[in-house]
C-alpha cells in the first residue's frame, strides 16, 4: 500500500483542535511535515504554545485516526523551530474562527508589539462587526486568546491573539 | 549533536538547562497557587495562563536537559524526583507569593530578566535551545507587558497600592543579584556561542527596571544590603523544600500514575 503525503494530510483533517473544535490541526498549522516510507509514517507537529495542554491529546488523536485508516507504524516528532505563528492560518480559516464567535488574528507584520506598553489596536466584534470594542484582559480561557467586550452589541468575545 | 560535545561542555550545558528549566518550573508552581485566589477573575485567569507558559517552557528545557545528560531521565523525572539541593533556580522564584503586589513585583523582576535572555537565546549555537527560545520569547513578551503594566498601575495608584508594591520591591531586591550570577558554566557556554553574556542581559534589565519604576513613581532600592547567593549551585531558602513537597507528592506516591 503506497499512500501519498496529500492523502495523509486529508486524513488528518479529521483531527480537530480540542480547544477550538471548528478547526482541524492541518489548517491550524500544527502538522509541519509528513514522511511516508512504505507503511511507516513520520509526522512532525509543532506546539502552538510551550505549555499547550492539548498537544498530548492531539498526538493520541492522530495515532487513533491513522490506526483507523490501517497504519500501525507511526512516529510523531515535536519540532520547535520555526515557531508556530498565526500567520500560518489561511483567510478561510480565519473566517471559520469568526463564524465560530472568535475574532481572528491579524497579520503578525501589522502587529506593533511593545513589551512594556499596550498598543491599542482595532479588533472588530465577530458578532456585530463594530469596532467599538475594548480589551478586558490579554489572557483568556486558553493561552491563545484574549478577552474583549463589544460596547455596541454589549457582548463579551474572545480574540485569537496575533502570535 | 550531543555525542560531538566534549564532556565538559556537555556537563555545563546540562547545568545551564537546569537553571533555565528550574527557574520557570518553580515560578510556574508559585503562580499556580493563585488559581482561585486572585483579586479579580481576569487576574486569576492571567496568572494561571502565565503559570502554564512557565511550566511548558520548563518542560521543554528539562526534556532537553535529560537528553544532554543521557542517563535516561525525562522532564518528569527531573521535575519530580530531584531533591531541593539539586535544583538550580534562583531564590527569587521560590519565595512565597505574599500579597498581589509582591507577586507582581517578583514577576516583573523576573520577566525583565527572562525576556531579553530568551531573545538572545534565539541566536544560540545550539539549535534546540534556539528553537525553545523562539517559541518562549513570544510568550514572555505578554508576561512582561502584563507585569510592567501592573507595576505602573499599583505604583501610580492609591497610597496603599504604592506602599505595598514599594515594600515588595524592597523585600525582593535581596534576590536580584542572583539573576546575574555567572560561573564557569557560563564561561564555557558563552565561549561556545550557546549562551549569551549575562552582562548584556543585566544592562537591558537595569534599563527596563529604571524606566518602568520611574513611570510607576517608585524608588529603585539600593544595592547596599545583604544579597542572596548560592542558589545556582543548589543552596536554597527553606521555602523550596516545602514547595517541592507539595509539587512532587503525587508523582512520588504513585510512580508512573496516569489519568
Amino acid at each position: 500500500m503506497t499512500v501519498s503525503k496529500e492523502k495523509i494530510l486529508e486524513y488528518l483533517t479529521e483531527v480537530k483542535d480540542p480547544e477550538i473544535p471548528v478547526l482541524d490541526i492541518v489548517e491550524m498549522g500544527i502538522v509541519r511535515d509528513i514522511v511516508v516510507h512504505n507503511e511507516t509514517l513520520k509526522i512532525d507537529i509543532t506546539p502552538t504554545y510551550s505549555g499547550c495542554p492539548a498537544m498530548k491529546l492531539i498526538e493520541d488523536q492522530i495515532i487513533a485516526e491513522l490506526h483507523k485508516k490501517g497504519f500501525d507504524d507511526i512516529t510523531i516528532n515535536t519540532v520547535m523551530s520555526p515557531a508556530w505563528t498565526t500567520d500560518w492560518m489561511s483567510e478561510k480559516t480565519k473566517q471559520k474562527l469568526k463564524s465560530y464567535g472568535i475574532a481572528p488574528p491579524g497579520r503578525l507584520s501589522d502587529d506593533e508589539f511593545d513589551p512594556l506598553n499596550y498598543v491599542d489596536k482595532e479588533v472588530d466584534c465577530p458578532f456585530c462587526e463594530s469596532n467599538e470594542t475594548e480589551l478586558k484582559s490579554e489572557f483568556g480561557s486558553t493561552a491563545c486568546k484574549s478577552l474583549y467586550y463589544c460596547n455596541n452589541c454589549c457582548q463579551p468575545f474572545e480574540h485569537f491573539k496575533c502570535h | 549533536m550531543i555525542s560531538n560535545r566534549d564532556s565538559k561542555t556537555g556537563q555545563a550545558l546540562f547545568e545551564y538547562l537546569l537553571r533555565l528549566g528550574d527557574d520557570r518550573l518553580v515560578l510556574g508552581h508559585r503562580l499556580s497557587e493563585w488559581c482561585g485566589h486572585a483579586p479579580i477573575l481576569e487576574e486569576d485567569i492571567a496568572l494561571a495562563n502565565i503559570a502554564l507558559d512557565c511550566i511548558g517552557q520548563a518542560s521543554n528545557f528539562l526534556s532537553l536537559a535529560g537528553k544532554v545528560e543521557n542517563k535516561g531521565r525525562n522532564e518528569d523525572d527531573l521535575a519530580y524526583l530531584r531533591e531541593a539541593v539539586d535544583f538550580r533556580n534562583v531564590q527569587m522564584v521560590e519565595v512565597p507569593n505574599g500579597d498581589f503586589a509582591h507577586t507582581i513585583a517578583r514577576q516583573f523582576l523576573f520577566d525583565v530578566y527572562s525576556y531579553p535572555l530568551l531573545d538572545e537565546l534565539q541566536k544560540s549555537a545550539d539549535g534546540e535551545i534556539a528553537g525553545i527560545a523562539e517559541k518562549a520569547v513570544k510568550e514572555d513578551r505578554y508576561h512582561l507587558r502584563h507585569s510592567s503594566e501592573w507595576v505602573r498601575r499599583l505604583g501610580d495608584g492609591t497610597g496603599e497600592s504604592h506602599d505595598r508594591v514599594q515594600n515588595a520591591f524592597e523585600d525582593l531586591w535581596t534576590y536580584s543579584e542572583e539573576l546575574f550570577f555567572t560561573d564557569e558554566v557560563d564561561d564555557i557556554l558563552v565561549a561556545a556561542g550557546i549562551a549569551p553574556d549575562l552582562a548584556l542581559i543585566k544592562k537591558a534589565w537595569e534599563e527596563m527596571v529604571a524606566k518602568v519604576m520611574k513611570d510607576a513613581t517608585l524608588d529603585i532600592p539600593g544595592n547596599d544590603r545583604y544579597m542572596a547567593q548560592g542558589s545556582r549551585n543548589g543552596r536554597h531558602s527553606e521555602h523550596l523544600g516545602h514547595l517541592l513537597a507539595e509539587m512532587q507528592i503525587v508523582h512520588r506516591s504513585y510512580p508512573g500514575v496516569k489519568w
